[in-house]
């Protein structure tokens, strides 16, 4: 259980900037990793003896690894356009959850240890010596960002706030610092294949009961294979898709999918996992090794396309990664033979990764779904555009495709559907409150308060234009939107995944839903003929 | 490492109160745990931590959600084969907390 805290109230809306609280929130910190979870990841097992120093040198060599780092501490003005950005800040109104103070945090040791001013003047800069205060500091509020960007959208300079907390924790990790939720999950990913720990034979068992679930229901042997050898595509998907609530829904309706575009397509139990959070504690060597799983899964089963599934993160990951990490997309490194071999083997006639909602998109398109939308008709539905896919990546060949993909899917199985608030949607979408590792029931209090500015455009539509449902398409989102909409007076059950709606409507052919249809489409056939009667 | 006191014996527990070593598991232990999160349990509460250590020792891991429900329902008749009554029993969701009660390690994950 969750520690005892107070949910915020709704503000006024749309909102006016708070009032300060100062350190509402510094006594938020997640569980700190253990040495089991550190070591296999490559991190020493506990804060190293000469912990300060090596922070330093740390950041020293982040430094001249990503410039785009040193851009960003060097380039802030302090004009406050982000301050009131962040939905952190908005839901503790706690200043060091404003965008440019959580930089600051950082920012005033690199003053101090690598500009002059701050090695000769440090007070006159704002610079800071590398303490266990500032450690602490670094610790708790590090992970009150879930890296969603969303302030970096209003920054004149773009300066990325995500890439800062990523360096503040690699450098925390480097010292032996780490987060426990992230750390041990990126455990598991690496010997059991996903996050969830779900080894292959329960995986199989799972799978087998799903699709003894969509035979029930349609009445058609509608397949989810695994390891399937010479399958033509491979479905990367988060883990929680096997395992949790709305998730499982969604998984269903991609299986839908699939079997009515007749794609001979397969999961892989060695890599039965997109999320990568590796991203989220900056560590490229991990993030690698976690990707590598993908290509081994790949190259193994010898698919000709990857298709990913509904996850934010990992769809950034893939979009904007994958490609020089494993070669899945254009740009491996030419000294890395397994990459090579893997782009040789896949189709260049198709997006190299693919997410599963171009990959309904296109079906669409194509006249080759059909939809009974009245099965949806119960629902008026609204769509929470997740950060990672918003902010960080695209789908289709257009501008912007990332917003119109799924709200097009959505809207071609729905016939109610109503955006949030412009201002809380698209490329300036909030975050769920969940994001960025910060999933965990440890830190339940900032998850929630973080969830406020979308709760609010969610209560804004539920009050005036009759929402019902809010679909999702990441994993953590709608973990997330699980746990916290009962905390703003929201049933847990109006979140839905995005296929979810598509799977309970997609009309398969031969099915039992099919068959149901049938007196209904001769009716308007009679109809034509009454008329043509009577103009006769 | 924190303990748990079950009966005069010192059980090991992580921070969040889970117990360490599962096969230390027993109903007193159940009890306790159960305790700890404000659950108090019935034969339909011990229906379902049964399954799950069930589940848990064929499998090495707790089952989805609906695999639970699923199993819950052709054992105890459809009215109960749904996540509602899940959530009536394990109010902060059956996966982690009824997994708590059970001994079980925490499921973990986008979940």
């Amino acid at each position: 259980m969750a520690a005892e805290f107070q949910t915020p109230e709704f503000r006024e809306y749309p909102a006016v900037p708070n009032a300060l609280i100062n350190d509402a929130t510094a006594h938020l910190s997640p569980f700190i990793a253990k040495p089991n979870h550190q070591e296999p990841l490559g991190f020493p097992g506990e804060l190293v003896e000469n912990w300060e120093e090596k922070a330093v040198e740390k950041m020293g060599d982040l430094l001249t690894k990503y410039r785009g780092l040193r851009v960003y501490l060097d380039s802030c003005v302090k004009c406050g356009s982000c301050t009131d950005k962040c939905h952190y800040y908005q839901g503790t109104s706690d200043p060091k959850n404003m965008p440019v103070a959580r930089q600051d945090l950082l920012r005033s040791v690199y003053r101090r240890y690598f500009t002059f001013a701050g090695k000769y003047f440090p007070k006159l800069v704002g610079a800071r010596d590398m303490t266990r205060e500032v450690l602490d500091e670094w610790y708790s509020y590090f992970h009150q960002c879930s890296q969603c960007r969303r302030c970096s959208v209003f920054c004149p300079y773009g300066i990325d706030t995500a890439e800062i907390s990523m360096a503040a924790r690699e450098i925390m990790d480097s010292i032996g610092h780490g987060q426990k939720y992230c750390n041990e999950i990126l455990g598991k990913v690496q010997t059991v294949g996903n996050n969830l720990g779900l080894p292959g034979p329960a995986l199989k068992a799972t799978m087998a009961e799903f699709a003894e679930e969509i035979e029930d229901d349609t009445g058609l042997p509608v397949e989810i294979p695994i390891d399937k050898k010479g399958a033509d595509v491979l479905l990367i998907t988060p883990s929680a898709d096997f395992f949790a609530e709305p998730h499982i829904d969604g998984l269903m309706g991609y299986a839908k999918v699939f079997h009515e575009a007749g794609v001979n397509w397969t999961l892989s139990s060695h890599a039965a996992e997109a999320a990568n959070f590796s991203m989220f504690i900056g560590s490229y060597s991990n993030m690698k090794k976690v990707a590598e799983r993908i290509r081994d899964a790949a190259l193994e089963l010898g698919v000709k396309q990857i298709i990913v599934g509904e996850c934010g993160h990992a769809w950034r990951v893939a979009y904007s990664f994958w490609n020089t990490l494993t070669g899945v997309g254009a740009g491996a490194d030419p000294s890395d033979e397994y990459a090579l071999k893997l782009q040789k083997q896949l189709d260049p006639n198709v997006p190299q990764p693919m997410h599963i909602c171009e990959f309904t998109y296109d079906l669409i398109q194509k006249g080759k779904l059909r939809f009974d939308k009245s099965a949806n008709d119960h629902r008026t539905v609204t769509f929470h555009d997740s950060c990672n896919v918003a902010r960080a990546s695209r789908m289709g060949d257009w501008a912007g495709g990332q917003f119109d993909i799924p709200r097009e899917v959505i809207k071609a199985c729905c016939n109610n559907y109503v955006d949030m608030d412009p201002d809380t949607i698209k490329e300036k979408t909030y975050c769920c409150g969940g994001g960025g590792g910060l999933l965990t029931d440890d830190l339940m209090e900032i998850r929630v308060k973080g969830a406020l500015p979308r709760m609010e455009a969610l209560k804004d539509v539920v009050d005036h234009r009759g929402v019902n449902t809010l679909a999702a398409i990441c994993a953590i989102c709608k973990a997330q939107f699980a746990k916290v909409l009962p905390y703003y007076n929201f049933p847990m059950h109006m979140l839905v995944s995005t296929h979810q709606l598509v799977g309970e409507s997609l009309v398969l052919t031969g099915s039992n839903q099919e068959k149901a249809l049938q007196p209904k489409q001769e009716e308007p056939a009679k109809e034509d003929e009454a008329q043509a009667k009577a103009e006769e | 490492m924190a303990t748990m006191n079950v009966a005069g014996r010192e059980l090991e527990v992580d921070e969040e109160g889970y117990l360490i070593d599962l096969s230390q598991w027993d109903r007193a232990a159940g009890e306790e745990l159960a305790k700890s999160e404000n659950v108090e349990m019935t034969d339909s509460h011990w229906e379902v931590i049964d399954f799950l250590r069930e589940y848990y020792e064929e499998y090495q891991i707790a089952p989805a959600v609906r695999v639970l429900t699923k199993a819950i329902g052709k054992k105890l008749g459809p009215e109960k084969g749904n996540s509602k009554y899940l959530y009536e029993l394990f109010p902060y969701g059956p996966a982690k907390q009824a997994c708590k009660i059970a001994g079980l390690p925490k499921p973990t994950g986008c979940i």
